[in-house]
């Protein structure tokens, strides 16, 4: 059993970053560093999501809709905050309206810091989520059946 | 056959009694018993008749037939005085000349026309005289609640429900006349009296609307009318015989003039285009009235006639272009239906297509043809009443008639929204009826000589259909903003009777292979000495099919439970449960849904005056084809 | 009717589809330049699914997708088994309309327009499914799938209009673009995820899977035109997919209106002239 770690599905939402996380993350898609050799697929949907792949920070107007995001996730899921605005609020964290990184507001497994994230650094850091997310589905699978013989 | 008196008398003797009873349950509690009495006698009818065959009955002309010539006399008085009334010209004009002519015929050529056998009965006439006494008689009870409501919520409608049921119950009578009369020219009586009860009903509340619609569909089915008092003047003038079995049996040489201009006056009273329009206006009645005059029985009396002559339109010009007719019409309106949003005007339009298929089948008038086309009416008939009954008391909860405000019916009324669902289904949706029956009109088209247009007609059309349903269907089981519950104001007797209905729905579709083999198969072959069939491998999995309809709901009981609810998507704005969000300047909206209508693909005027087109120069044609094929015969 | 081959269909078919979906993938992304996804992935992925937690909008929906999969599995088990094309064809129909009640069933601005849209490409490859069912009655004189496949000439030959367009509709069918217009594979997207937006998990499963029964059917459906000769068939069912594949990756979604607008024109003229043809000429 266990396909969890072959078929990562991913959104990705961009908080407040400045676009460079985000091209990287596009970057992960093409040919060259094809993505979808692991199983993972930019979905789009969080319905059908595996990991949450975060870029930016948290400001007033998208901590409520980074909350929404993750909540429609079904479990189990992981949280990957990329770049290292969505670590900690990097070079905007001491702006009036930052609030921090993403962990501000959602529980974050996997931080991959960079300024932007290389393409190689965000694989390297979805197969960690890979083992968060392994971890998360054995765990769900264990209450469910303790759950069923109660 | 006493019981085809009793058919016919039964629902006028009710009809008297409920005429001199005031607003009072005891007047109620007549129309269910005397509805538990027609449905009770036209089962006994099946029960004894059904094995039979055609039964002539023999029954004296005189004085019946001096009694309705009277009548009718009467009643083309009644017109002109409404017609004086509200100053309506062309309604005396077709009655005059309409009246005219049938009294020329009357007396000039009838007394020298003897008709030995003025009823009849065969298994044609046995599914209809069940519909009518099954479907009709419910519709006359769920009148009475219905009635009730609607003049609470119209305190400025005059309350006429005496003769409102009074006219309910000589319909009745009068459609059993329709399939009992053997005699064209009774025929030609009891389908004048459905023609003024339509009038009289569709005028009901007497708005001005309601009073010019009620003119239109009046006209047009005079206009009707004279093809049929023509058919009969020309059988006194060429034939001698006015019976129906007889000229049916004498084939196409004989027939085909009378069968042509009866079948036009069949398009009008089935509302095919150009005559659509007055279904339409119908609309306007109260909703049993749609239910029970202008989608489950009367128009059906058009179709019926066109059915009956089946045998001597086959493989005539005339047949031919009728038939096209009927399948520009299912084409034409299943287009339209697409774009309205009036819950009653999509049944109508609904309603006009399958009319219009059964009159494609009818004009093809092949074995198949003839079986598809019954099949049609019977399933046709079943749900398309439930849904009008459906949509008549969601419109006094809602208070709108529009599918919009139908939104989340399954959660707002449950019971009514499911019945909804069934009845949709029952319309174009595997394994239910009509299914069946579009399986027998393809299979009818494809065989028939020059079928192909009719299969790439019914092809589109049908296609068509599919997205008019599902959309409605859609829309009553998404998830309402507003989740309150209504159904418990639905009254009692409301209820039951959709209840009623929607299982006959199913029932319909169970007992098919049965209803097929005792009367359709016997019926057709008696005409052509081939039978129709599914065919036993298709029975079973239409019954698979079924099977598999009617366990898969169980699973809602396993998916109820463990599930975790999450929110609709909404971009990952955080929205309330009554689907509130803030939207762009934190200005709070409401999420809003709304079906495609497609107004630009088939707009309602566009198409239909394209399909009136078509088909006044098909009518056209096919009295051309008349000539034609008098010079060729 | 051939039960046997009917529970052979249900067994096998889903492997076969995984496996064809599986292979799409792996030639899609070739095709861009890419490794791609190992071939089983398809199979990875609903393995996936169904380790996800049940998650729903609302209970209806679980029941609609449930019955859309029986739905599809069925008329593709009727086709297999040697049964009634029409019926084949109406039961497909059901299930789509299934499948188009659970998105309205779930609600949300996006599954809805799903809905919408699916229902526009039920209206739109509808008419020729049906055609081309009369198509193989008026060329073999049967409806029974067993019989038509069991004609001795080539049907290809004597409906090669019918067959291509069939063929135009096939991309619509299997959700490929330009006419990808209800819901879309993978990395594409569609409005968020148009009719499939609201399932997640075993449900998203169950309509992949439906996916896969539906494909296999298709192919079996142009396995008709060439059944005098397997070898042939083969071949030629082989190919045509290989074009849709093409054709997926070369061309961009167009928009609903034009996808309906053409389809229809393409059904119209091209299974009117081969069916007059045909009955023209009484099949040779
Ligand atoms: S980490 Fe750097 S590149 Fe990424 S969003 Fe922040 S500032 Fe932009």
């Amino acid at each position: 059993m266990a396909y969890m770690k072959r078929s990562p599905w991913i959104i990705h939402y961009d908080g407040s970053s400045c676009n460079g996380c985000d091209i990287e993350v596009l970057a992960c898609l093409t040919p060259l560093y094809d993505v979808e050799r692991f199983g993972i697929i930019n979905t789009g949907n969080p319905k059908h999501a595996d990991i949450f792949v975060v870029t930016g920070s948290v400001n007033e107007q998208n901590r409520q809709v980074i909350r929404n995001i993750y909540d429609q996730m079904p479990e189990p899921k992981v949280v990957a905050a990329l770049g290292i605005c969505a670590c900690s609020g990097g070079v905007f964290r001491e702006c009036y309206n930052v609030e921090g990184g993403m962990d501000q507001v959602i529980p974050v497994d996997v931080y991959i810091p960079g300024c932007p994230v290389r393409p190689e650094q965000i694989i390297d850091g979805v197969v960690r989520a890979l083992g968060v997310l392994e971890e998360k589905r054995a765990r769900m699978a264990a209450g469910e059946n303790a759950e069923v013989t109660a | 056959m006493d019981i085809l008196l009793f058919l016919l008398l039964a629902p006028l003797i009710a009809a008297v009694l409920l005429f001199a009873l005031p607003n009072h349950p005891v007047r109620d509690w007549l129309v269910r018993i005397a509805a538990v009495v027609i449905a009770g006698a036209s089962v006994y009818l099946l029960a004894t008749a059904f094995d039979k065959g055609t039964q002539l009955v023999t029954f004296p002309t005189e004085p019946a037939g001096q009694v309705m010539t009277g009548l009718a006399v009467v009643i083309a008085l009644y017109i002109i005085a409404m017609g004086a009334k509200y100053r309506k010209l062309i309604p005396i004009v077709l009655a005059l000349v309409q009246t005219g002519l049938l009294l020329w015929f009357e007396l000039g050529y009838a007394p020298g026309m003897h008709a030995e056998h003025n009823l009849f009965v065969d298994e044609f006439s046995i599914v209809m005289a069940l519909i009518i006494g099954i479907i009709g008689s419910a519709i006359c009870v769920y009148a009475v609640p219905y009635m009730r409501t609607f003049h609470e919520q119209h305190p400025e409608v005059a309350d006429h429900r005496r003769a409102f049921f009074f006219v309910l119950f000589v319909f009745l009578s009068a459609m059993f006349g329709i399939v009992f009369s053997n005699n064209l020219a009774w025929l030609f009586f009891f389908w004048e009296v459905t023609t003024l009860c339509s009038f009289v009903l569709i005028g009901y509340s007497k708005t001005t609307e309601a009073i010019d619609n009620s003119f239109l569909a009046l006209v047009l089915n005079l206009v009707g009318g004279i093809g049929f008092v023509g058919a009969l003047l020309w059988l006194g003038m060429t034939q001698g015989t006015i019976e129906l079995d007889r000229l049916v049996g004498a084939g196409a040489a004989v027939a085909l003039v009378p069968a042509t201009l009866i079948s036009f006056a069949g398009l009008t009273k089935s509302a095919q285009l150009p005559f659509s329009s007055w279904l339409l206006g119908a609309m306007v009645a109260p909703t049993p009235v749609s239910a029970l005059l202008h989608s489950s029985t009367m128009v059906k009396a058009g179709v019926y006639a066109i059915v009956k002559f089946a045998p001597v339109l086959s493989g005539t010009l005339p047949g031919i272009f009728v038939g096209l007719v009927g399948g520009v019409t299912f084409l034409a309106a299943s287009a339209i239906a697409v774009t309205q949003s009036n819950a009653k005007r999509v049944l109508a339009y609904s309603t006009v297509a399958n009319l219009g298929l059964v009159v494609a089948c009818a004009g093809i008038g092949t074995y198949e043809a003839v079986w598809a086309a019954i099949l049609l009416i019977i399933f046709h008939a079943v749900a398309k009443s439930l849904l009008f009954m459906g949509v008549g008391s969601v419109e006094h909860q809602v208070h709108s008639r529009d599918i919009e405000d139908m939104a989340g019916l399954v959660t707002r009324m449950p019971r009514v929204g499911v019945m909804m669902l069934i009845g949709m289904a029952g319309m174009y949706l595997a394994p239910l009826g009509m299914l069946i029956s579009k399986w027998a009109t393809l299979r009818a088209f494809i065989d028939a000589p020059g079928g192909i247009i009719f299969l790439l007609l019914i092809a589109f059309g049908s296609a068509v259909t599919v997205f008019f349903w599902a959309k409605w269907m859609g829309i009553i089981i998404v998830r309402p903003n507003h989740a309150e519950m209504i159904e418990d104001r639905v009254p009692w007797d409301e209820l039951s009777v959709l209840g009623l209905v929607a299982f006959l729905v199913v029932a319909a579709s169970l007992l098919f292979p049965w209803v097929s083999k005792v009367l359709l198969e016997p019926y057709v072959f008696e005409i052509y000495g081939k039978v129709a069939e599914l065919g036993q491998d298709n029975v079973i999995i239409m019954l698979l099919m079924m099977g598999a309809v009617i366990v898969l709901p169980l699973s809602l009981l396993y998916f109820r439970s463990g599930r975790h609810r999450l929110d609709p998507y909404m971009s990952g704005r955080p929205t309330t449960a009554d689907m509130h969000f803030s939207g762009s300047l934190g200005i709070q909206r409401e999420m809003g849904l709304h079906n495609y209508y497609m107004d630009d693909w088939f707009g309602e005027q566009r198409t239909f005056r394209a399909g009136v087109v078509v088909t006044v120069l098909l009518i056209v044609l096919m009295f051309a084809g008349l000539f034609v094929a008098g010079g060729l015969a | 009717m051939n039960v046997l081959y009917a529970i052979a269909f249900l067994v096998l078919a889903p492997l076969l589809g995984g496996l064809i979906a599986g292979i799409d993938r792996k030639l899609t992304a070739r095709m861009q330049g890419r490794v791609g996804p190992p071939v089983l992935q398809p199979f990875y992925d609903v393995g996936k699914l169904l380790e996800k937690e049940h998650a729903i909008v609302a209970i209806s929906q679980n029941f609609f997708v449930l019955a859309y999969l029986v739905f599809i599995a069925f008329s593709g088990a009727i086709f297999f088994a040697g049964g009634d094309l029409l019926l084949v064809v109406f039961a497909l129909t059901l299930a789509h309309v299934l499948l188009v009640l659970g998105a309205f069933a779930a609600t949300s601005p996006y599954s809805f327009i799903g809905a919408e849209r699916e229902l526009i490409q039920l209206m739109a490859y509808e008419p020729m499914v049906v055609l081309a069912a009369a198509g193989f009655y008026i060329a073999t004189g049967s409806f029974s799938v067993s019989e038509i496949a069991a004609f001795p000439r080539p049907l290809i030959v004597l409906l090669p209009g019918i067959f291509v367009g069939l063929f135009y509709v096939l991309t619509m069918k299997l959700r490929k673009s330009p006419f990808d217009i209800a819901t879309s594979h993978h990395a594409h997207q569609e409005i968020v995820k148009g009719v499939t937006t609201e399932f997640s998990g075993s449900t998203l499963g169950m309509v992949e899977v439906a996916h896969w029964y539906e494909t296999v059917f298709l192919l079996g459906l142009f396995w008709l035109f060439f059944a005098w000769s397997p070898v042939i068939a083969v071949i030629a069912v082989a190919i045509l997919y290989l074009a849709e594949i093409f054709i997926d990756n070369a061309t961009a979604r167009v928009k609903w209106g034009f996808a309906l607008r053409s389809i229809w024109a393409v059904t119209l003229v091209l299974s009117a002239l081969n069916l007059f043809a045909l009955q023209f000429f009484g099949g040779l």
